[in-house]
């Protein structure tokens, strides 16, 4: 019975309805029936003591904010004694608490964009998983590089961070990031490291970390107990079974992420300052620049999507090339001829995956939002503030696109004026 | 083509993803075009296993005079006869493949060939654009068709990634007429893969979405509900140019506009 207690938060804003007041409001023959009906009104009378009736109490409003008047009594939700209170509040997940950990498994997460990606989140979960099989006070360590704009680490399961932000991790610079990972093992000596099987480093990184450590790791491995572990090898083909290793790398989905509970994300620290290996073979020249309209619209970091709101093409193709950004295009665009088909984004076209997606005067077809269900950030240049994709969008602007364009390619220009003079000035 | 440049390719037997048959591996035959375009006939193309292997001579069909061969069974490992075969030699380039297509295909060989011989790697090359003064400027693939420069010093290691040039085809007459170096150097058997377990691969388990809402009005919400992001700010009222500074600000927040 403790179940229904009053007290269960999740049921303090249910609608409680009481059938019997319901019933008497109905039956106009019930004895009660002007009492329940004048219950919340009370009679009033004006000042030469007519009956006044005041129009606001009558009727209820409705769920979607509308008020209703209910002259047939078919339903009597204004007398129920309740109402609901907005938006169903946001439950606080239970904090697990993990205090002076035996042990430790560490997660080396992609954070690509500076954020968790679902990769990420799948091999926390698994983490807490073989923490579940094992020791309990096994604290969860994420370990990641650079820049972080993460700010759900909690709710993603991490137990302890350890945040290497400072410039030599920046860009590509796989052995200084081992060498921390290295200071890691040997001042923590986890029980597993577990690396995302991916192409964004994650398999480099950990490749690199056994070979030093003389460990041999589990690539594409998916099913994964504290015992066991199932990986594919022969390029997919085959399911090898073994003892799992301390090294892992994970593919995508090799567990369910963390759903119920919160995670304390502690800062843990390196004991000592940690020192640049010196003598690096290895220069990063940094990102060159590619023809941003060569790269493939499904797999495209950027994308400047055109619709019906566009009507100076010229400026739309010179701003995406200023951006840099890969061109996409709405049916409609497409349609009339604007853009080849190659290039339609949605349903009938191309399921995008970019992180950044500009849409430029595109009001949001459900084929459309299917075709962009996973982008990271959408942006909106729209006349119609009411549009679905305005809705969608993360940051919408309400304006011709025209103007905003034109500025936009202003800005771009500028930013990569200034960039290269300060290259010049750097060399010189 | 750059003259004096000792570069070793190492090759692997493939599999047809479709029909499952021996083939030449996709990223080897890259490796050894990109080292014919580096060092044209003078390319030394290397592979531990069986010398009776006829898929071998696809990659001879590219155009190689000789391909050296390190004898050994199927169950031993490739990583010891690899390390003495090139430790005592002048080479610049080691160029593999990022995952082999038969065995256990870890990828691990061409980091555990560079941690042995105290190498550099380079992983996921895409095109090596000059070697000069004992240094090599690499092109590295990125995801997403992102390209970055890197320069490694000489003697380096290079798994080279599906974007590097494709390889060309194989001639048949050519590929027989190849001459075979069969070398038998020490064996040692992988002793730990002797205990695994090999299946066929079991198809994954999609997964399911599980909806978690507790009561009936939640369930028709998550059933009904269109995909929101978790309100966005709108812009209304400001000028044209605030507007285009606050999308151009979070692109360079983004790292889109480099």
């Amino acid at each position: 019975m403790s179940h229904f207690s009053s007290k269960d938060s999740s049921l303090d804003n249910l609608l409680r309805r009481d059938p019997r007041t319901e019933w008497i409001a109905r039956n106009r023959l019930h004895p009660l029936h002007s009492s329940v009906v004048s219950a919340g009104q009370g009679e009033v009378r004006g000042s030469s003591g007519l009956l006044r009736k005041n129009p606001h109490v009558i009727g209820f409003i409705g769920p979607n904010g509308i008020k209703r008047i209910d002259r047939a009594n078919l339903s009597s939700a204004g007398l129920n004694s309740k109402k609901r209170t907005g938006e169903a509040k946001e439950t606080q997940r239970p904090l697990h608490i993990v205090e002076n950990p035996d042990a430790y498994i560490m997660v080396v997460a992609d954070m690509i964009g500076g954020r968790l990606t679902s990769h990420d989140k799948d091999i926390l979960g698994l983490a807490h998983q073989l923490v579940a099989e094992g020791n309990q006070n096994t604290a969860v360590v994420l370990v990641c590089f650079g820049e972080s704009k993460e700010t759900q680490f909690d709710l993603a399961g991490v137990d302890r961070l350890i945040h290497l932000s400072a410039d030599e991790f920046e860009g590509f610079a796989p052995e200084v990031r081992v060498a921390a990972l290295i200071q890691i093992e040997t001042q923590y000596r986890p029980e597993h490291w577990l690396f995302p099987d991916s192409v964004h480093g994650g398999s480099d990184l950990a490749s690199r970390l056994a070979a030093k450590l003389g460990e041999r790791p589990a690539a594409q491995a998916w099913q994964v107990t504290a015992s066991t572990t199932t990986s594919r090898g022969a390029s997919g083909s085959q399911d090898i079974r073994r003892e799992t290793p301390r090294i892992l790398m994970l593919m995508e989905e090799c567990a369910n992420a963390i759903e119920d509970t919160r995670h304390q994300v502690l800062p843990l620290d390196l004991s000592e300052e940690f020192i640049v290996p010196s003598g690096s073979c290895l220069l990063d020249k940094g990102q060159i620049e590619v023809d941003s309209n060569a790269v493939p619209l499904a797999e495209a970091e950027f994308i400047l999507s055109a619709g019906n709101g566009i009507h100076n093409w010229d400026q739309f193709h010179s701003a995406a090339a200023a951006l840099g950004a890969t061109e996409g295009a709405s049916r409609v665009a497409v349609d009339d001829g604007f853009m080849p088909r190659s290039r339609q984004v949605g349903a009938s076209g191309t399921w995008v995956t970019a992180r950044v997606y500009l849409a430029v005067g595109i009001s949001g077809a459900i084929q459309h939002m299917q075709g962009i269900g996973q982008c990271d950030k959408v942006v909106a240049i729209n006349t119609d503030a009411g549009c679905d994709m305005v809705k969608r969008a993360d940051l919408a602007v309400i304006a011709d696109s025209e103007a905003i364009l034109e500025e936009l390619t202003k800005l771009a220009q500028q930013y990569s004026l200034s960039k290269s003079q300060e290259e010049k000035s750097d060399a010189a | 083509m750059l003259p004096n440049i000792n570069v070793v390719s190492l090759v692997s037997v493939g599999r047809h993803p479709q029909s499952g048959r021996a083939r030449r591996a996709e990223q080897d035959g890259r490796a050894v075009e990109l080292g014919l375009n580096l060092a044209g006939n003078t390319l030394t193309v290397v592979h531990a296993g069986n010398a009776q292997e006829p898929v071998l001579r696809q990659y001879a069909g590219m155009g190689l005079p000789s391909l050296t061969v390190l004898a050994q069974e199927s169950d031993c490992d490739a990583l010891p006869a690899l390390v003495s075969f090139l430790k005592d030699k002048h080479i610049d380039v080691v160029l593999t493949g990022v995952r082999a297509e038969s065995g256990e295909s870890s990828g691990m060989l061409p980091y555990l060939l560079a941690e042995q011989l105290g190498w550099p790697l380079v992983p996921r090359v895409a095109e090596i654009l000059n070697i000069k003064e004992g240094e090599a400027e690499v092109l590295l693939a990125l995801p997403r068709g992102q390209r970055r420069a890197v320069i490694v010093k000489l003697p380096f290691i290079a798994s080279v990634d599906n974007a590097a040039q494709e390889a060309r085809q194989t001639a048949f007459g050519p590929g027989l007429r190849a001459d075979f170096k069969v070398l038998t150097l020490e064996r040692v058997v992988d002793e730990a893969a002797s205990q695994w377990q090999i299946n066929i691969a079991k198809p994954r388990p999609k997964r399911l979405k599980v909806v978690k809402a507790k009561t009936a009005a939640d369930r028709m919400k998550a059933a009904t509900a269109k995909p929101v992001g978790g309100g966005g700010k709108i812009m209304k009222d400001e000028t044209a140019a605030e507007k285009a500074q606050a999308i151009f600000d979070l692109l360079l927040e983004e790292k889109v506009v480099r």
